[in-house]
């Protein structure tokens, strides 16, 4: 199948998808669902790897910048910058492309080959509406707050850093990520997270949805969701890059 | 009634349904036959509308369904029940959930009064004490019961089964065969049932059609099954040795 075959069916999907929900009480529940699911869940893993990437990117930086004619601050700096442009939102992105993809694939997938979709039909129940949709608005509306707090806690784990070890001083660290802070890489991450959000949620669904076989053909499918939404993350980084921060 | 016109179906350039004509009676349970990949199969996925058939019509109580706009469809949807072959029931949610899930999409009842249907329709199908389980903790013929109980709840004026018992031992087979003979009468639905099961055509089938190799090759009712000089239905009704001692029994 060619890639034109696949952007041909994943626009009809979404165009099935972005429709009026024929319940907006069961939307708004099953949106909620969805965030404590695909959003909430994760937020135990993205705090994790923010605190450990923060506190590495601060030691590493330290480590790697003994020249005398640049600033002790500088590692502060650094630290807060490659956190809010790049790791916040596109390396996050990309590692719940892992997390979220998958369970999106595979659920939507199983739904797929046990004929619950098609239980859902015969019904005359809009199935791409009704299971998408909610993911999709879900992931979306929580993403800002991952992002958040990834930042939050990478800058906490650099703070570790400096008050554990004797790389840097806590006060140079502080100064450092204060010193000259620009808000608009803060909107430009939250707005880069915000896309891949919807990149991940949707081709992970278009995947599911178009799963056919058995067990094994999930698990094809849950695969190609996550390589495909990865390439199609880093592909809009470097869009988004170009057209927001140049 | 449901009325199929010279229905035509391929994939991949090969024609699996090769104009298929057939009715089907309210308050009857039609039963569609044939060996595995005859094309049962995608012949009920035609008729309920899940595949589009290459050419012919369906009319359901004289409406055509490659006549009807979008909405049409979805409201014609609103009056079919499916039971399907694995059941497909949500597994998310519970069994009384299942049930409570196509009221909570289509109905105007209030919360209450969808409750109060959706365990009507549980104790009907006998499952009124296991509404709060999952569909995961219950069994096969349990599952079964679920799904006609999912698709009667929204009263419809259709009811397909593909398969019905597949899977299930003999005795759940006849007490879903009953289940659903009764719910049709009960009902006055337009009953449509997929199988191979034997047991199933000599107990509910008012009406058979048996399909080979994608065409009509045989229809009647289980009494004219017996005299029935047609070779290939034959093979296929009389493939058991249990069929082959019933009919010698019937004979004598």
């Amino acid at each position: 199948m060619t890639p034109f075959f696949h952007v041909g069916r994943y626009s009809q999907l979404m165009y099935r998808t972005f429709t009026v929900p024929q319940r907006w009480k069961i939307f708004v529940k099953q949106t909620w669902k969805e965030m404590e699911k695909l959003g909430a869940d994760s937020l135990p893993i993205t705090l994790l790897i923010s605190v450990f990437i923060g506190a590495i990117m601060t030691m590493q930086t330290q480590m790697n910048s003994e020249n005398p004619l640049l600033p002790r601050y500088t590692t502060g700096l650094v630290t807060r910058d490659t956190l809010l442009l790049e790791f916040c939102s596109s390396i996050l992105c990309l590692i719940l492309a892992g997390k979220v993809g998958s369970n999106i694939a595979s659920e939507i997938g199983t739904m797929r080959i046990t004929e619950q979709i098609d239980a859902l039909d015969i019904m005359g129940v809009n199935s791409a509406n009704y299971l998408i949709l909610p993911k999709i608005a879900g992931f979306v509306l929580f993403i800002p707050v991952l992002v958040v707090y990834s930042m939050f806690f990478g800058l906490l784990g650099g703070y570790g850093v400096s008050l554990f070890t004797d790389l840097i001083t806590p006060s140079t660290y502080i100064y450092g990520i204060q010193y000259w802070f620009i808000p608009w890489y803060v909107y430009y991450s939250l707005i880069k997270a915000v896309v891949f959000a919807f990149i991940i949620s949707s081709v992970s669904s278009y995947y599911g949805y178009y799963a056919y076989g058995g067990a094994l053909d999930v698990g094809k499918a849950s695969t190609s969701a996550v390589v495909n939404s990865s390439i199609l993350i880093l592909l809009f980084n470097l869009i988004l890059t170009k057209l927001l921060l140049t | 009634m449901i009325e199929l016109q010279d229905i035509h179906k391929s994939f991949d350039g090969r024609e699996v349904i090769k104009g298929i004509n057939a009715v089907f009676h309210t308050g009857q349970t039609n039963l569609i036959i044939g060996q595995s990949g005859s094309g049962k199969t995608v012949l009920l996925k035609c008729v309920v509308g899940l595949l589009n058939p290459d050419s012919g019509d369906i009319l359901y109580d004289n409406r055509s369904l490659s006549a009807m706009d979008k909405n049409e469809r979805v409201t014609l949807r609103t009056e079919m029940g499916m039971l399907f072959q694995g059941s497909a029931l949500f597994d998310s949610m519970t069994i009384r959930d299942n049930v409570l899930f196509p009221l909570h999409m289509f109905s105007n009842l209030s919360d209450k009064e969808q409750v109060k249907r959706a365990m009507y329709c549980l104790e009907r199908v006998g499952l009124g004490e296991s509404a709060s389980l999952f569909p995961a903790e219950v069994s096969g013929g349990m599952q079964k019961r679920a799904a006609i109980a999912r698709a009667i709840s929204l009263n419809p004026r259709y009811l397909f089964c593909d398969e019905p018992n597949s899977g299930l031992d003999p005795l759940t087979s006849i007490k879903i065969d009953e289940l659903i003979t009764d719910i049709t009468q009960e009902f006055g639905m337009t009953t449509v049932i997929n199988t191979h099961d034997m047991n199933s055509v000599l107990t509910m089938g008012e009406k058979i059609c048996f399909i080979y190799q994608g065409d009509k090759a045989w229809e009647g009712n289980r009494e004219e099954l017996y005299e029935s000089d047609n070779e290939r239905l034959n093979e296929f009704v009389f493939a058991s040795k249990m069929m082959q001692k019933k009919t010698r029994k019937q004979v004598q």
